[in-house]
């Protein structure tokens, strides 16, 4: 039996790892994002399902624990916000070079440098170019309700494993913060099986030894596993995309926008209709991979593109290069941790039907 | 004596361990690496525990001793060791974790990860190669480098007042509780490398034991970054790096000796 509960976005996260069957979350203190950390020493879920909860002594520290578990087959998660993420990156490469699953949750907030606790969208570049060091892409979530935190713990732990890719869910402090009723999944259970192809749980007699490692020092064998990483990657991008359409079926103008913007931008959609606007909403659950083909095939029929986002203009890229020039892609939000109102959506929408 | 009868199965007094693989060793002639990563093997092969150990490869000299012993390994960022064996020791606690660091990688950018699992008190083996150099990288200063000894970022030696003290980190851990044993050993001398190999063993069956974290530091030598010969380097060792380095245990059975 499902259950129904109001929850904090940030609640809702820790409690799906619980249900998902997550063996481990190493974590480390920062708003917006404390809650789930605080939730799950507070819930105890050594004693529900025997998953180890650890404070780290810092996000370094707790990405390296996740690497480590990870390697070893378990499935475990670790959480922050913007500069703790930023902290993380070298251990995500690590991850990422070395094809571990693990999930990652990143509540953000705004920026740059220690920035504001308020919420923000600024970290799409760093979540879906990569973040750290090298050519490695994550698969990035982007959740944006209280049911979403939950239900994209559980697909976010499936697709790590399917693709032995680390997954981040990019939420916001919207999100995180906001209490909306959330329906809880059944519990899982754990995992009991680790890969002997590749995890490391102790060399047995009937393999020989496991080495997980993102390191050759022969360049030619190190651009091979880079050839096979980026197969991987196309495959994510062929298989994984994932969109909610609002309104789009007779739409002229599109708002793209993903998380706490679309929501707003859901809200915009219907100020416009009401004012004979045939507006529509494309929301990316997905954000790598991006629904690049579904917004080429939507320029082939509409008059333009507004990217809504909190942020000084980020994803509006990928629109752009996913529309390829075929009619106007523009960009509207606030940022610096400043949210933007429905209304202030629909009146960057008019001035640019009115200036295009 | 014939050479049939030397070579006869009964003759034999020494046998490489199993769990060293026959890759060549890319350490330098005359490192003291290859004798710490044979001993370690040793241990672990006579414990009985290869099936359920995982070691933790660190960046340094030693970044590629995946590559050399036979076991399950995990390759670390650089100075984060200690949290990456925290993660499998934390879900996998009936099985052996240790981490293989040099000086670098354990007492200058993972500070943190060293002293936190300390203090946490995680039940792994530290096993703490220090030779006062960055030797990967060609011989930089490193935390550990002696006052006044040369090296690439020291070229006139390295100077207390601007670049800081050697740091003596093994008795700066040992004053943490969650650390349950401490000692300081060599591997450049056979009577060393019985007393080296007896104190990871004891780290090791204190692992076993649940004991805590057990840390061994080996003083070793690298000939081409202090650039001496082996021998020379041995010899500036003994007389430069053991009256800084004491060598022996510090702490034993959660007690601090000499306190």
């Amino acid at each position: 039996m499902s259950e129904l509960k109001l929850m904090k976005g940030n609640e809702a996260v820790a409690e799906a790892a619980i249900r998902a069957g997550a063996d481990a979350y190493f974590g480390y203190p920062i708003t917006p994002q404390s809650e789930v950390l605080e939730y799950l020493m507070s819930e105890q879920p050594e004693k529900r399902t025997g998953m180890i909860v650890l404070q780290a002594e810092s996000e370094v520290a707790a990405i390296n624990m996740v690497y480590g578990a990870a390697g070893t087959g378990k499935r475990v998660m670790t959480s922050s916000s913007s500069p703790g993420i930023s902290l993380k990156q070298e251990g995500i490469s690590y991850i990422a070079g070395a094809e571990l699953p693990c999930l990652i949750v990143n509540v953000v907030r705004g920026g740059p440098g220690l920035g504001t606790i308020q919420p923000s969208q600024a970290d799409y570049f760093q979540s879906t170019k990569g973040g750290g060091h090298g050519d490695y892409r994550l698969i990035v979530l982007a959740p944006a309700s209280v049911q979403e935190m939950s239900d994209f713990v559980k697909l976010g732990f499936e697709l790590a494993f399917k693709y032995r890719n680390p997954v981040l869910m990019l939420s916001d402090g919207v999100i995180g913060q906001m209490m909306e009723k959330v329906e809880l999944f059944d519990q899982q259970p754990r995992l009991d099986y680790f890969d002997p192809a590749w995890t490391t749980t102790g060399k047995t007699d009937d393999r020989g030894r496991n080495i997980i490692t993102s390191l050759d020092l022969d360049p030619y064998l190190m651009e091979k596993h880079n050839q096979m990483l980026q197969a991987k990657y196309r495959k994510i991008e062929e298989l994984e995309v994932r969109v909610e359409e609002i309104m789009i079926e007779d739409a002229e103008y599109i708002f793209v926008a993903y998380g706490s913007s679309a929501r707003i931008s859901q809200k915009a959609v219907e100020l416009a209709r009401a004012k004979g606007i045939k507006a529509g909403l494309l929301r990316p659950k997905t954000l790598f991979p991006f629904p690049k083909r579904i917004i080429s095939e939507l320029a082939d029929r509409v008059k333009g593109f507004l990217s809504v986002e909190m942020s000084a203009g980020q994803m509006v890229e990928d629109v752009r290069l996913a529309v390829n020039g075929k009619v106007w892609v523009e960009h509207f939000g606030r940022y610096g941790g400043v949210v933007h109102s429905p209304n202030e959506v629909l009146d960057a929408l008019e001035n640019l039907i009115e200036k295009k | 004596m014939d050479i049939k009868d030397i070579i006869k199965p009964e003759n034999k007094v020494y046998s490489k361990t199993s769990l060293m693989t026959d890759n060549a060793l890319s350490y330098c002639p005359g490192c003291g690496h290859g004798t710490a990563h044979r001993i370690v093997m040793e241990v672990i092969e006579e414990m009985g525990i290869a099936h359920d150990t995982i070691g933790v490869a660190p960046v340094g000299c030693s970044v590629l001793a995946y590559d050399f012993m036979d076991i399950d390994m995990t390759q670390a960022a650089h100075g984060r060791a200690p949290a990456v064996a925290t993660g499998i020791k934390r879900l996998w606690p009936d099985k052996f974790v240790f981490t293989y660091q040099g000086d670098g990688d354990l007492a200058a950018i993972g500070t943190a990860e060293t002293i936190h699992a300390c203090n946490r008190g995680e039940n792994i083996v530290i096993i703490f190669v220090n030779n006062g150099i960055y030797g990967m990288t060609g011989g930089q200063m490193a935390p550990t480098t002696l006052g006044g000894m040369k090296s690439s970022t020291s070229p006139f030696g390295r100077d207390i007042g601007t670049m800081g003290n050697p740091i003596k980190m093994t008795e700066l851990v040992a004053n943490l509780p969650g650390v349950y044993f401490a000692s300081r050993q060599a591997v450049h001398k056979p009577s060393n490398v019985r007393k080296a190999k007896k104190a990871i063993r004891q780290a090791f069956e204190n692992q076993k034991e649940k004991k805590g974290l057990s840390i061994v530091e080996i003083v070793s030598n690298c000939n081409s970054g202090w650039k001496m010969a082996p021998v020379q380097s041995n010899i500036w060792m003994e007389e430069n790096m053991f009256p800084y380095y004491p060598l022996g245990d510090i702490k034993v059975d959660d007690v601090i000796l000499g306190k």
